[in-house]
């Protein structure tokens, strides 16, 4: 229900009253049109958060490697060591990650 | 694709795993309130990879599964009114009533219609202005926005056909509630990562110091959660109740103002029932009076009763994370997502559906 997609505003439709601004966004090749009332100055290229046809809000491409970061912070290992070590890895038979 | 597909790598799961069984000493409930995330919880086995130690308690984080009975069977008597088109998200369809369901109002020859946004209905009753058009607006903070954005469209194109009937809830006072509750056995929360996108975490922070327990802003996929997990359980041993953000790439401490001044404009907080947990504070969001119009319970002048649940469908004990699903003797057999008997069970993120799709079905 609170599903929330990432995606890239490739078209602006204008509108006077900001609460009517939409744009075109790209989901991974798929194209919808979205309210874009809760971007501040929208501009074409931005990531935003699409929920029900709604941008809650720009995706911060600069934290997008957060979780890999502190994966690297709490083992103490950096990220080309992580790549190689399984010196932090646990059971791995009940993994069932896709 | 990009800014999914990288937050489901196998290799950094069991990474991630690995150091949570490091850091792990004590005995820790960690309740996730968002059923986004009990869903990819259960699917991709996120709990089965922790140690035996910590135990990942189902929250009530479904809007779908704690909208009231008596909604339902409101939302059914609209549906079938001659001359009215009625718009739904997908899983409302198949919730429960008292007696009947949406889906069964189309199969009946209702005018029951799939939206996948509130500003879909907006434009079907652009397009119908001889009809009426009822859109069914259930959900959390992460919806309220785009609903309220539906109203100020449907106000601003003067349509006098368009109404809602409106079930939003609110995530902070529903963590009091189970805080709250007697014998609780929650030591720290997950989030919901799309419900503080939009409104920022610092309703929470009161919340943590209140009851001393650690609540992290967790996002859905399995790294999310697996980092989120850690950094709870990282406060639990060190014997810290903070607020901390792990959804860092779509949550910051204030949120997105702007949505929040939209959802504020159209909606004021009012009590609320919620489904198999009653009557919550200041949970609910209504349409202020000067949207009053758009209200279809005032516009339909629909009956209000009160309703009892099947007594052999424990959802109240599952949404208030007290049971697991397959604790309840329905389960599998007399309730099946074919045929529910409780609203967990229907949702893609009702945690009743989430074990038997990925833990009963897998199990046969």
């Amino acid at each position: 229900m609170c599903l929330g997609v990432p995606g890239r505003i490739e078209k602006i439709s204008e509108n006077d009253d900001p609460l009517f601004v939409t744009g075109s966004v790209n989901f991974g090749g798929v194209l919808r049109e979205v309210i874009l009332a809760g971007i501040k100055d929208p501009k074409i290229g931005d990531w935003v958060i699409v929920h029900a046809g709604f941008a809650l809000n720009r995706l911060n491409e600069d934290e997008a490697m957060e979780v890999f970061d502190y994966l690297g912070q709490i083992s103490g290992l950096g990220q080309n060591e992580l790549q190689d070590s399984d010196a932090v890895s646990g059971s791995t038979e009940e993994a069932e990650i896709d | 694709m990009k800014y999914v597909s990288e937050y489901r790598d196998r290799e950094s799961a069991v990474k991630y795993a690995g150091l949570i069984r490091k850091i792990v000493k004590g005995e820790w409930s960690i309740m996730e309130v968002c059923g986004g995330q009990t869903h990819s919880i259960v699917k991709y086995g996120i709990d089965q990879l922790l140690p035996d130690s910590v135990t990942l308690i189902h929250g009530p984080g479904c809007p779908v599964c704690v909208t009231p009975i008596e909604l339902i069977d409101q939302a059914v008597e609209i549906a079938r009114l001659e001359n009215t088109i009625f718009c739904s998200f997908g899983d409302m369809l198949r919730v429960p009533g008292s007696s009947a369901d949406l889906l069964g109002v189309k199969a009946a020859g209702g005018d029951v219609r799939m939206v996948y946004s509130p500003v879909d209905a907006v434009r079907i009753a652009a397009d119908n202005p001889g009809r009426e058009i009822v859109f069914f607006a259930v959900g959390f903070e992460t919806t309220a926005p785009v609903t309220a954005s539906a109203v100020l469209q449907a106000d601003h194109l003067g349509l006098d056909n368009f109404s809602m009937l409106v079930s939003h809830v609110l995530v902070p006072p529903a963590i009091e509630a189970v805080l709250s509750g007697e014998d609780c056995a929650v030591q720290g929360f997950l989030a919901a990562g799309h419900v503080c996108t939009v409104m920022g975490y610092t309703e929470y922070e009161p919340i943590a110091e209140k009851y001393g327990v650690p609540i992290v802003v967790t996002g859905f996929e399995p790294l999310d959660i697996l980092e989120g997990i850690h950094m709870c359980l990282k406060q639990l041993e060190e014997g810290r109740a903070e607020v901390e953000n792990q959804y860092m790439r779509a949550v910051s401490r204030d949120g997105n103002t702007d949505a929040v001044q939209i959802m504020r404009t159209v909606f004021e907080a009012g009590d609320r029932k919620w489904r198999g947990i009653g009557g919550i504070p200041g949970s609910g969001l209504s349409l202020r009076e000067r949207f009053a119009k758009f209200d279809a319970g005032r516009k339909f002048k629909v009956s209000s009763h009160e309703v009892d649940e099947p007594d052999i469908c424990i959802s109240g004990e599952v949404l208030r994370g007290n049971k697991k699903p397959s604790e309840c003797p329905a389960f599998g057999k007399e309730c099946t997502p074919e045929h529910p008997l409780g609203a967990p069970m229907v949702s893609s993120e009702g945690a009743c559906a989430a074990y038997y799709r990925y833990r009963l079905a897998r199990e046969r």
